[in-house]
């Protein structure tokens, strides 16, 4: 994970990207200028205030929204449609997974879709079932589970897509608080198993510090980016112990208060006026 | 609380059940039965020749329809099986022209509003208007009363697949764009199975209007037909048996719908229990 590795497989890097919306009315500049790049194998998780413009981001990244000005490139190519190789988790994820299916089938269906052979499917969709402890719900709706089930399915189903790139979008946003601790966890295990690149977007910054390796922190609309934090929190980390460690406590801090200076309408580190 | 109590309070509960079961079946069946024993008695000493008792219109019924030299030679072969055929094959041509077509504009934001006041236009003609200007185009064979049905049939289903098409979840429709769908796949398992309960509910409508069309495009010129038929016992005062005909229609009315719960039952298993769970039902 060298810090000039932007010719590696599955490395992410954003150039000049700005987004503006100009539909009926005023037009509206959403991202003005971001610059930043996402190593392969990195664990990134992007926070900013409500508004930020984080979804905008999300959706460039994926090839889901062009941007204005600017570009996004996966493994040195440009991004211009939803690329091979990338998954994404939506934070809707009960309107993300398809009610006619079953959990199973809604696994399986990007599979389908990617042509791989049915022998390889059937045994893609039962490790990611396992990966994701949701044995004895395959034949289940999605309609049948719970939220944080139903975002375990989303999951599941990015996994065994088997991608070099795993964009969340907020995906723990609507779940409850104890659900969501498990689901962090499940994140950083598959994280590390897998040895995909992660870009996770969260508005809870207890969440991006707990997760990440690095935090981008945005600023307010148009958005710019205030800091790429770092987060020496080392590779093992549990719910009870790192969230008590004084360095998590100082990185929180931190970035409390680059938040509250961007929602006052600051728009780098300097005019933030960190006390800490 | 004692075991024995328990028992008896199980016990209840299957009775319960038991009568429940009972007490629908009689609920569903309880007017027919009152009508038909309202029409029995009540027309049995009947001596209105437009109005025969049913006892009479009964018996008459199996010699009209499967009386003759042999079952092909019979009314029932040689006049219902071709309705059941137009019917079949204009509803058929109908769902899958409605469907294609409905697909296509409820995809296209520009088709739509090109489209838009053309179907309106369209769909506003009543459609047993059409038939006298089909018969002039047509003639009076299988291809105009096909060509009826279909035409009549196709607006319920259209516009409600636009309307299943165009009400798909946007989240749904980028999870099949991030996943890389081909147009095809995208159709088969998205817009489709997305659509299905819209178009059901089209295809139901369309049904009921098929079955009128299909009478109506039999009474205004043909050589056989159900509706041909009851026209022609009509015109020959065989009242009784014209009173079959009628019969005979709604009961091929009742087969059809029947068949049409059964398929779309299965088609929609899912949307029934999605709805279920939607309105906070456990």
């Amino acid at each position: 994970m060298s810090e000039s590795s932007q010719s590696q497989p599955a490395t992410l890097v954003v150039r000049g990207l700005g987004k503006t919306y100009s539909g009926r009315g005023e037009p509206v500049e959403a991202i003005q200028r971001l610059d930043f790049t996402v190593n392969a194998g990195e664990l990134v998780c992007i926070v900013g205030p409500s508004g930020a413009g984080k979804t905008t981001l999300l959706r460039c990244l994926a090839g889901l929204l062009a941007p204005t000005v600017g570009d996004v490139t996966l493994s040195g190519t440009v991004i211009t449609e939803p690329p091979a190789g990338l998954a994404v988790v939506l934070q809707e994820y009960g309107r993300s997974l398809f009610p006619w299916l079953t959990v199973a089938e809604n696994i399986e269906l990007p599979l389908q879709e990617k042509r791989v052979p049915a022998g390889r499917r059937k045994q893609l969709v039962q490790d990611a079932i396992e990966a994701v402890s949701l044995q004895g719900d395959e034949d289940k709706y999605p309609w049948q589970l719970s939220g944080g089930m139903q975002q375990r399915v989303a999951i599941a189903r990015a996994v065994a897509y088997e991608p070099q790139v795993l964009l969340m979008d907020e995906p723990f946003a609507a779940v409850d608080a104890q659900t969501r601790f498990e689901l962090e966890d499940l994140v950083r295990m598959l994280w590390e198993r897998l040895g995909v690149t992660v870009v996770f977007v969260t508005h809870d910054i207890d969440e991006a510090i707990y997760l990440g390796q690095r935090v981008l922190v945005l600023s307010g609309r148009p958005t710019v980016l205030l800091e790429d934090v770092r987060v020496d929190l080392g590779v093992q980390r549990n719910q009870l112990n790192t969230r008590a460690d004084a360095e998590f406590a100082r990185l929180r801090t931190h970035v409390y208060e680059l938040i509250q200076a961007a929602k006052r309408g600051a728009r780098s580190v300097e005019e933030a006026r960190l006390t800490h | 609380m004692t075991t024995s109590a328990l028992r008896t309070i199980a016990a209840r509960g299957r009775a319960h059940r038991g009568r429940g079961m009972l007490r629908r079946t009689l609920l569903v069946l309880a007017l027919p039965i009152l009508l038909i024993g309202l029409w029995w008695f009540g027309s049995a000493n009947s001596t209105n020749y437009l109005n025969p008792p049913l006892a009479t219109i009964v018996s008459e019924f199996w010699p009209t329809w499967f009386g003759g030299d042999s079952l092909g030679q019979s009314r029932f072969v040689q006049d219902v099986i071709p309705s059941f055929l137009r019917i079949v094959a204009g509803y058929a041509i109908a769902l899958v022209i409605g469907i294609a077509v409905g697909v296509l504009i409820g995809a296209s934001k520009r088709l739509r509003s090109t489209l838009e006041p053309v179907i309106e236009f369209f769909r506003s003609i009543p459609p047993p208007v059409l038939v006298p200007i089909f018969m002039l185009f047509m003639g009076i064979g299988d291809g105009m009363k096909i060509a009826v049905i279909a035409l009549g049939c196709v607006w319920p289903i259209l516009l409600n697949t636009v309307e299943g098409v165009r009400g798909l979840d946007p989240v749904l429709r980028d999870t099949a764009r991030s996943y890389r769908f081909t147009p095809v796949g995208t159709l088969r398992r998205l817009i489709l199975p997305g659509a299905s309960p819209h178009i059901v509910t089209g295809a139901r409508q369309a049904l009921s209007i098929g079955i009128i069309l299909m009478v109506i495009s039999e009474m205004f010129a043909a050589q056989d037909g159900l509706g041909f038929s009851i026209v022609q016992f009509q015109r020959s005062f065989a009242i009784p048996q014209m009173w079959g005909g009628v019969i005979l229609l709604g009961v091929l009315g009742v087969a059809f719908a029947l068949v049409f719960r059964v398929v779309s039952g299965a088609i929609l298993k899912w949307y029934y229990g999605y709805l279920h769970t939607q309105r906070g039902g456990a």
